[in-house]
């Protein structure tokens, strides 16, 4: 209703501009200039608020690594999955935006071989294995091999992890950010498909009562991760600043930019969120299949996606601090051209929060995500495969709204062109 | 087209059929085919999948450039409309196939959980995840194929072989064996004790069957203006072996992994397209054969082969299943050994519980792991060409095609519009293979004979995505066990039906050497 009443006003405006000067009397949809531009601010605030919650994080390690306890642990672990929270809203951007694609794995790749970071259970299996790096505990050693290269990691700093990550390019040997920090401060999940998330003692990082050895190294490695994700994050701030590289890039062909938007919707939604992240989930019941897997802070994770997804498309974005960012977006671009897609879109996006809330809810007070895709739990599955099918849903009305805006011909434009090296013979 | 195709064809003129004696090319009157008992399999002799518009469409795109001033058309975007075009860093060949629906995406990113997916043993308490070995090379299909792309031989102080193997075969001995051989019922004969690969890796408690270790010669050359290139010469040997000896005369195969992209638009060739370029005899004299590789399809009998360093595999679902059982001991639908490579000699392998769990398939990878695997290899994007308007670039493609590199690199094709999956049907594509056998030469001869493909014959390597091989895996090792260094070693190993066109590398001069390595690294 809000949307017919902003088109309404709009036409009235339009309509006031049109008495007195020459322009158009029809409502009028903001410029797709306006609408990228309003989508990068929200990007700016997002990647903002990440920052600026990892800063909390920061100040909670330093709190635990000055007076570690379990109080000191507690409020860490808090502040992480508050952090979590704006951040996964910027994964909207991801899948188009070159820039963050390139970035992303730095602070949010997931799954990672926890081995390679610190002591793991007897469970985890030491079989020689063809990730050399799969145990290598770097908390526990100063040196190891990677590609028949030595590295020396006597002192463990932000660089050292940097170079590390993908070690001997092996995508799982994930060294930084979000779920490295994870593993640091809950440890590994043991409970399988059964109650409970990780459960590190705070000792772990006492130096006076180290529990499980090698407490200095594991503090250096604790603080040195959480400065290099403040790093990444301030690099990402930038580049949506005014004059930032993501921003430019956007700009530079406004139907473009429009389709990364629509882009970015539909790839999180249908193949990373309901695929890779829960299907597969579900197909494999397994539950190291889940994405915040040692906090069990999935449930927020799939639903700050979809909260992420669907701010984007309205151009709403509700910030840390409360405040409301709301400005130009594709939802009044596809309404003007079409309200009925608009409509569908924006009941199907409001549907998935429903459903991602059913089993965030579930998650908080019943059994937690990775029970729910436990083998034989009929009704955690059908929660799971609920929200999946909204995703899926919502995709399909994604794709509808590309057509409304005319952006599939994107791609295949100037195939004609016989100057136009990059064209593809059709 | 099979053999009842072909009989019962209304217009047998319009098939090629293949001896595999000679493997040429012949047109047979049904008369004429009653004869010849060792035909072993057709191939339709024109595009089929096409209207005569298309065909002559086809033909004039196909048609090596003549023109080195500027770049051709869609020259860049060299896997068709599924080009890639995300930036060119480490993962350059990890991306899906850009005209995918975000549905195929879907498929494509479970497809890619499963391919990093690492197998566990059995029993475990995840039923899904286990089935691996009892012997095996690796855990999980990504730890061989590195980055989705090219696996390497051990370097620095390093001594596994992780992403690379070893085949094993040896002559036929039996009347039974010369038979099989005889018949294309096998491909070869597998060593009796250690089967048709070393597994250098074992479940725990089981024995692995060796650890391979290699030592390298170097050898100088000399080329054009006096610039000397050092090769080096492997020797390969098998240590700490855990079952006895080899069969004597057991051959070694050593195979580096395969990148991954474009695997699906190499499925979508045309055959015709393939069996138009093959001249085993070389009738057109000039020195360069190229045969049509043999292998087996579903139901075991002959069909043409193109996946695989020897193109011992006919489609990219069977190459795939071969290498889950082979390589990870997983079984699957086409090929059922859940104990993998386990002979009937290693009977304390053939004891290991395996992951087949009835209720989800008689397989360890029932339905739809397989599938979702399939489909993700078929579908990494090769990468769009990155400076195709480069004048050195330029150059060094005049170069490669004037020095008869393209005689077997043939650079593009269009697949055909009866390709199974629609992503990949009737796109101009440009691979740089002919994806044919060919003698390379005493030097690089593995003495191993796979189906109709010598033991110094290998299938001619598909060159897009060169470039892009140190960006992604940090290295640039080719060649079948990644013995070249680099581009220029490589071309240097080149030699048999290769050799004139190695000769005219080292004899040009070192700035249009150095312009056909920097066409290399554009690819």
């Amino acid at each position: 209703m809000n949307y017919k009443l902003t088109i309404a006003t709009l036409a009235g405006l339009g309509a006031a501009l049109a008495a007195t000067t020459s322009h158009f009397a029809f409502a009028k949809a903001p410029s797709a200039e306006a609408v990228l531009t309003h989508y990068s601010d929200i990007a700016l605030a997002k990647y903002q608020d990440s920052l600026s919650t990892a800063q909390a994080l920061d100040a909670a390690i330093d709190a635990l690594l000055k007076n570690p306890s379990a109080e000191t642990l507690a409020a860490a672990r808090t502040t992480w999955v508050a952090s979590r929270v704006p951040y996964q809203q910027t994964e909207v951007y991801r899948f188009g935006n070159a820039i963050v694609d390139d970035w992303e794995g730095r602070v949010n790749a997931w799954p990672l071989d926890e081995g390679l970071i610190d002591y793991v259970d007897a469970s985890y299996g030491t079989e020689s294995d063809e990730n050399a790096l799969y145990t290598a505990n770097m908390i526990a050693n100063a040196s190891f091999t990677v590609n028949g290269e030595k590295v020396d990691a006597t002192k463990i700093t932000a660089n050292l992890l940097q170079g590390l990550n993908e070690a001997g390019e092996i995508e799982a040997n994930v060294t930084s950010g979000y779920h490295a920090i994870e593993f640091l401060l809950w440890g590994q999940d043991l409970n399988g498909t059964g109650k409970g998330a990780g459960n590190r003692a705070f000792t772990d990082f006492s130096v006076s009562d180290c529990s499980n050895g090698n407490c200095d190294r594991r503090r250096d490695y604790l603080k040195a991760v959480s400065e290099l994700l403040l790093a990444d994050l301030q690099e990402m701030v930038g580049n949506w600043t005014t004059a930032g590289a993501a921003r430019g890039a956007l700009m530079k062909d406004t139907n473009a930019g429009l389709s990364t938007i629509l882009t970015g919707m539909g790839s999180l939604s249908y193949g990373e969120v309901a695929g890779e992240r829960m299907k597969l989930g579900l197909l494999l019941n397994d539950p190291e299949e889940e994405h915040d897997c040692f906090a069990d802070n999935t449930h927020n994770s799939h639903l700050y996606d979809a909260v992420g997804i669907q701010n984007v498309y309205h151009g709403s974005y509700k910030r840390v601090d409360g405040s409301v960012l709301k400005g130009p977006s594709i939802s009044e671009l596809v309404a003007h051209k079409d309200s009925k897609v608009n409509a569908e879109l924006t009941g199907k996006l409001a549907s998935t929060i429903t459903a991602m809330n059913v089993m965030a809810t579930r998650a908080e007070t019943v059994e937690a995500y990775d029970q729910m895709i436990g083998e034989g739990n009929a009704e955690g599955n059908a929660v799971v495969q609920a929200a999946i099918d909204a995703l899926i849903d919502q995709t399909k009305s994604i794709e509808r709204a590309v057509s409304t805006l005319e952006l599939n011909a994107i791609e295949f434009e100037g195939s004609d062109s016989l100057d136009n090296p990059n064209a593809v013979f059709q | 087209m099979g053999w009842d195709g072909y009989l019962s064809h209304p217009n047998f003129e319009r098939i090629v059929m293949f001896r595999a004696s000679s493997f040429a090319v012949l047109f047979l009157s049904t008369s004429v085919l009653a004869a010849h008992s060792d035909a072993v399999f057709s191939i339709a002799n024109k595009r089929d999948d096409l209207i005569p518009k298309d065909i002559k469409r086809v033909e004039r795109i196909t048609r090596h450039t003549v023109d080195f001033s500027k770049a051709e058309r869609f020259e860049a975007s060299q896997g068709g409309a599924g080009t890639s075009r995300k930036t060119a860093n480490r993962n350059a060949f990890s991306h899906s196939s850009e005209n995918l629906t975000f549905e195929d995406e879907l498929t494509f990113k479970l497809g890619n959980a499963l391919f990093r997916k690492f197998w566990v043993s059995s029993p475990s308490s995840n039923h899904a995840s286990d089935g691996l070995g009892p012997l095996y090379n690796a855990r999980a299909c990504q730890s061989c194929h590195l980055k989705d792309g090219r696996g390497h031989p051990p370097t620095g102080s390093e001594t596994d072989f992780t992403s690379m193997l070893f085949r094993l075969a040896r002559p036929a001995e039996t009347e039974q064996e010369l038979e099989a051989l005889k018949t294309y019922a096998a491909l070869n004969i597998p060593d009796p004790i250690y089967g048709g690969q070393i597994q250098d890796v074992a479940i725990t408690g089981l024995q692995a069957e060796a650890k391979p270790s290699v030592a390298y010669e170097e050898i100088a050359v000399t080329l054009e203006g006096g610039e000397v290139v050092f090769l080096r010469k492997p020797t390969y040997t098998l240590k700490k072996l855990g079952y006895g000896k080899l069969h004597p005369k057991t051959t070694l195969s050593p195979r580096i992994a395969q990148p991954m992209i474009g695997l699906g638009l190499i499925d979508a060739i045309h055959p015709f397209d393939l069996a138009k370029k093959a001249d085993p005899d070389d009738k057109n004299k000039d020195g360069v054969s190229g045969k049509l590789a043999l292998a087996l399809d579903l139901d075991g009998k002959p069909t043409l082969g193109r996946f695989g360093w020897k193109a011992s595999q006919a489609t990219l679902h069977q190459q795939n299943a071969a290498a889950f059982n082979g390589d990870i001991g997983i079984s699957s639908e086409p090929n059922p050994a859940a104990h993998g490579d386990c002979t009937a000699t290693q009977v304390d392998c053939l004891k290991r519980a395996t992951g087949v769990q009835p209720r989800l398939g008689d397989t360890e990878a029932p339905d739809p792991v397989l599938g979702l695997v399939d489909f993700y290899t078929a579908n990494l994007a090769v990468p769009a060409r990155r400076d195709v308007s480069n004048t050195d670039v330029l150059r060094g493609k005049e170069m490669f095609y004037g020095s008869g590199c393209v005689a077997c690199h043939t650079p593009k094709y269009v697949t055909s519009r009866r390709a199974e999956r629609k992503e990949h049907r009737f796109q101009l594509i440009w691979p740089y293979s002919d994806f044919l056998l060919h003698d390379m030469g005493e030097g690089l001869a593995d003495n191993q004979q796979v189906g109709v493909a010598t033991g110094r014959e290998w299938r001619t390597a598909p060159l897009w995505g060169l470039g892009l091989t140190k960006t992604v895996n940090g290295h640039t090792f080719f060649l079948h066990d990644g013995r070249a260094r680099n581009y220029k070693e490589a071309i240097l190993w080149h030699g048999g039906e290769a050799e004139t066109a190695r000769d005219n590398f080292a004899s040009m001069q070192k700035a249009d050497r150095e312009a056909l390595i920097k066409f290399l690294g554009s690819l």
